[in-house]
């Protein structure tokens, strides 16, 4: 090269000054636990499914969903989504409708008829499931996945387990309900139907079984007792909705009492509104504050004539008239007799005072614990050494369908060590992705968009489903609310305000990396980062 | 306002680009293929606002024409931290002139394009605060008189941070720097008028004067190409925020941009023959205090002798830009300052 008077070196250019040698901490991509994922009893990846409905692609969402809970137009009905109680976006303005648009994807599902994935390739293995609840499917479901052949048995003549008889039709119609059963008994799994297991260990021993899940639920309605007069008409809220849900409901009368406040004394007392009950009483001996049933669900029943009598207990029940008896609460909280009565005129009296587990059939099991009338189980949901396990509403935890899925997705993860003779394998999480880790200036402000509700004046005599689904627009819209915390959704605000260049973007769906020669570890893109999912981390000296 | 509508939710149009989003809306640095003007390797401080801020200028006026562009700076940190010989970090053709005449310089760039008959290649003069509002102001303002075809772009960074932070006629009352030292009692620099360039390109009646911040990238690369699409002298002036001499950590120089403008310190706005014809509303106002309380240059101002009476005084400031240039939209709740 020709070089003017006077000078005695090239020009080049500055690349040739690595600047990364003046940084002592460097920004490295992370992923962190969003805190829906982190609340969701099934272990949903919820970022992760919301991620491809953002761009429209429900199938893809759906796959995504279903690799974890097969059974997702049921929950986006019936789940009370504590992932929503955990949305960081509650603290922008609403929390993401995830269980919306989880309902959506299945409802969507179902209509293109998808088929969930391929059982994974025969192990051999044969697993006894007994009970076709919530649990029982989920665990069915994994277990297939697996490769694992799945015997599922269950008592009532029809699968779903409380799905079936304990939800009501108005909150779950039969034909979702059914459409998802089936969709996961085609995944090549032996049911036999009205079979009662009387002893497990020999099922177990006869069927040749390599592991057992029980998921025989909470069947029996809890009794305490209170006088009645011979001809009162006492029953107990899960034989209730059992009875309604077979299509034979019981006579109760025009004025119906239901004792409990539970959702189930809930879904009782909204169903016997159904039934024609002019009067639906519930009568709990706690406060609103104290009530066991969701805000939601109580909203609906009072929007549906149901009346509730806080602090208040049954304390006899004398043909036409029941006398109640007025509570008060101690400095503990606890409800504590007052001696103040009243009358309340009624035909019916229903208990939905909590549910028990017949655990019976474990009589001659060898080395289950039963404690408090629930089998105690290790973290992967294994009762006894000679692989049997449990879940759902026979261990304890919040007896919840999504608990029961979550437990029945476990279950079959455990079953699947056990049975291959794996130690049971500990599975890392992310740190959480808090509210503080955002920088929310990024998001617009979206206002959520809520589901229809059934009008009223219909609610109140027929089964029909109370709440809507949203349409296409809608949840596309809901789903773009995703904040996705701790997650890159490809904003591009790293590779942009990058003072030095040094970030590199990839290509859509492979996110960016960091050109270290040239990063001075300034930061910026970690504080600009909206969803925190950039970290400093010191560099090694 | 916003150069689009929020139609978008996850992402309104505050973040760089987005996967959902069509290639039209999003910016130019979120194009992999984007100009680069002022390439890696560069020695300007970590976090340095004017880097950043002469990229997005650069590669969005880049953008706008077809990559035909001069661009002639003024001395300054620009020049010192891109081009230590023999390197040199522009991508594009760069020349540097003396502190003072950059304007002048970029006129003749221009007039000499025009002699020789290249319409299609424009000329962009750009310099920082201490270059524009005090050595070069004479210059500049030929420039608007005669309405020579230039887009002088200033970087402000509210004082002569290369030679060691000194004072500027765009140092904020109150600031510490190393010519108004806390000392006395009226620490830091003087209350005054100061000399607020934007107004005072728009005394010129020249097409086009708009003010832009580092933090809002759509609205200063929409500017830059509202400017491009015009001919005669047009003037923009960015907010650059300098950890160095504000004493801010290196991570939030985005950040203090965007607190400046929405505390009302820094209006933004443009104006065309004189006239604003259009502010960006502040979206979520803050009190000055969360603003200079993250700089070290306002330290004096809290601690143990606090001084209220001065943040307030920097408050009346912002109120009544907010006054002067409609920030704050009327129908929205106000947060009590």
């Amino acid at each position: 090269m020709e070089i003017p008077f006077a000078i005695t070196l090239d020009v080049g250019t500055s690349r040739s000054n690595h600047t990364g040698s003046w940084r002592v901490e460097r920004p490295v991509y992370v992923d962190r636990m969003p805190p829906c994922n982190d609340a969701c009893p099934a272990g949903e990846n919820i970022q992760g499914w919301l991620y491809h409905a953002e761009s429209g692609n429900y199938r893809r969402a759906w796959e995504k969903l279903v690799e974890e809970n097969p059974m997702p137009a049921i929950m986006g009905r019936i789940c009370f989504h504590p992932c929503e109680t955990a949305c960081n976006r509650v603290q922008v303005d609403e929390a993401v409708g995830i269980n919306a648009v989880e309902r959506f994807l299945g409802d969507l599902a179902i209509e293109k008829r998808w088929s969930l994935p391929i059982p994974g390739s025969d192990t051999g293995k044969r697993v006894l499931v007994v009970g076709a609840g919530p649990a029982g499917l989920s665990a069915s479901y994994h277990l297939r996945r697996l490769g694992h052949q799945v015997k599922l048995v269950d008592s009532a003549s029809q699968l779903g387990g409380m799905m079936r008889y304990g939800i009501p039709a108005y909150r779950l119609p039969r034909a979702v309900l059914d459409a998802e059963i089936a969709r996961i008994v085609a995944q090549g799994i032996e049911v036999e139907l009205n079979h009662v297991v009387h002893d497990v260990e020999r099922e177990r021993v006869e069927g040749k079984f390599d592991a057992v899940f029980l998921a025989v639920g909470a069947q029996l309605g809890k009794r305490v007792n209170i006088p009645a007069g011979d001809s009162s008409r006492v029953i107990d809220a899960v034989t209730f909705l059992h009875q309604v849900a077979d299509d034979d409901p019981p006579l109760l009368g025009r004025r119906v009492v239901v004792y409990g406040g539970g959702d189930t004394a809930f879904d009782a007392a909204r169903t016997a509104r159904r039934l024609g009950a002019t009067d639906a009483v519930i009568v709990y001996r706690r406060n609103r504050e104290r009530m066991g049933a969701s805000g939601e669900e109580l909203e609906q029943a009072l929007g549906e004539g149901v009346t509730v009598r806080w602090l208040s207990t049954v304390n006899r029940f004398e043909g036409e008239k029941m006398v109640l008896e007025k509570m008060a609460l101690n400095a503990e909280g606890f409800p504590e007799s007052t001696g103040e009565f009243e009358e309340l005129g009624a035909d019916a009296l229903v208990l939905a005072l909590g549910q028990d587990t017949d655990l019976s059939l474990l009589d001659k099991a060898p080395g289950v614990n039963i404690a408090n009338g629930v089998v105690s189980v290790e973290q992967s949901m294994m009762a006894a050494p000679n692989g049997i396990f449990a879940g759902g509403d026979a261990v304890p935890a919040e007896r919840t369908a999504t608990v029961a899925v979550g437990h029945g997705k476990r279950a079959a993860h455990g079953i699947d060590d056990f049975v291959m003779g794996r130690e049971p394998g500990v599975k890392d999480r992310h740190g959480l992705a808090t509210f503080d880790r955002l920088n929310t200036w990024y998001y617009a402000d979206a206002p959520r968009q809520n589901r229809p509700e059934l009008e009223r004046i219909r609610r109140q005599s027929t089964f029909d489903e109370v709440i809507g689904g949203l349409d296409e627009d809608n949840a596309l819209f809901e789903a773009r609310r995703c904040l996705s915390c701790g997650n890159c959704f490809e904003c591009d605000n790293c590779f942009g305000v990058c003072p030095d260049n040094a970030v590199r973007k990839l290509g859509i769906g492979e996110r960016y990396e960091f050109d270290y020669d040239f990063c001075k570890g300034c930061g910026i893109c970690v504080t600009e980062c909206p969803c925190g999912a950039i970290e400093m981390v010191p560099e090694k000296i | 306002m916003t150069s689009q509508p929020v139609h978008f939710y996850q992402v309104g149009s505050f973040a760089v680009g987005n996967r959902l989003l069509a290639d039209d809306q999003r910016t130019v640095q979120s194009n992999p293929n984007r100009a680069n003007s002022i390439d890696s390797g560069h020695r300007a401080c970590q976090g340095c606002g004017e880097a950043l801020g002469a990229r997005y200028a650069l590669d969005a006026a880049m953008r706008s024409c077809d990559g035909q562009i001069v661009a002639v700076n003024a001395t300054g940190c620009l020049e010192v931290f891109s081009t230590p010989y023999p390197e040199t970090s522009w991508r594009i053709p760069w020349l540097h002139s003396l502190f003072g005449n950059a304007p002048a310089v970029a006129t003749g760039v221009a007039a000499a394009l025009r002699v020789k008959g290249r319409d299609d290649v424009r000329v962009v003069g750009q310099a920082g605060d201490g270059g524009t509002v005090d050595i070069g102001f004479g210059c500049l303002s030929g420039m608007f008189e005669r309405n020579d075809d230039v887009l002088f772009i200033c970087y402000d960074n509210e004082g002569y941070m290369n030679t060691g932070v000194q004072r500027s006629a765009a140092t904020p009352p109150a600031a510490r720097t190393a010519t108004t030292d806390v000392v006395g009692p009226e620490p830091g620099n003087v209350f005054g008028q100061g000399k607020d360039l934007p107004r005072l390109a728009m005394a010129h009646d020249i097409p086009y004067v708009a003010t832009a911040t580092v933090a809002d990238l759509h609205d200063l690369e929409r500017k830059v190409e509202r400017a491009m699409a015009m001919r005669g002298a047009r003037y923009l002036h960015v907010l650059v925020p300098c950890p160095l001499g504000w004493g801010s950590a290196s991570n939030e120089t985005i950040l203090l941009a965007r607190l400046a403008q929405e505390t009302g310190l820094f209006p933004v706005f443009e104006a065309e023959d004189g006239v604003v014809t259009n502010a960006t509303l502040i979206r979520r106002r803050v009190p000055v205090q969360d603003y200079l309380a993250r700089q070290r240059r306002y330290a004096h101002l809290f601690g143990s002798h606090p001084r209220p009476d001065v943040v307030e005084r920097i408050q009346a400031m912002a109120d009544r830009n907010i006054e002067r240039y409609g920030l704050l939209d009327a129908s929205d709740q106000q947060v009590s300052v």
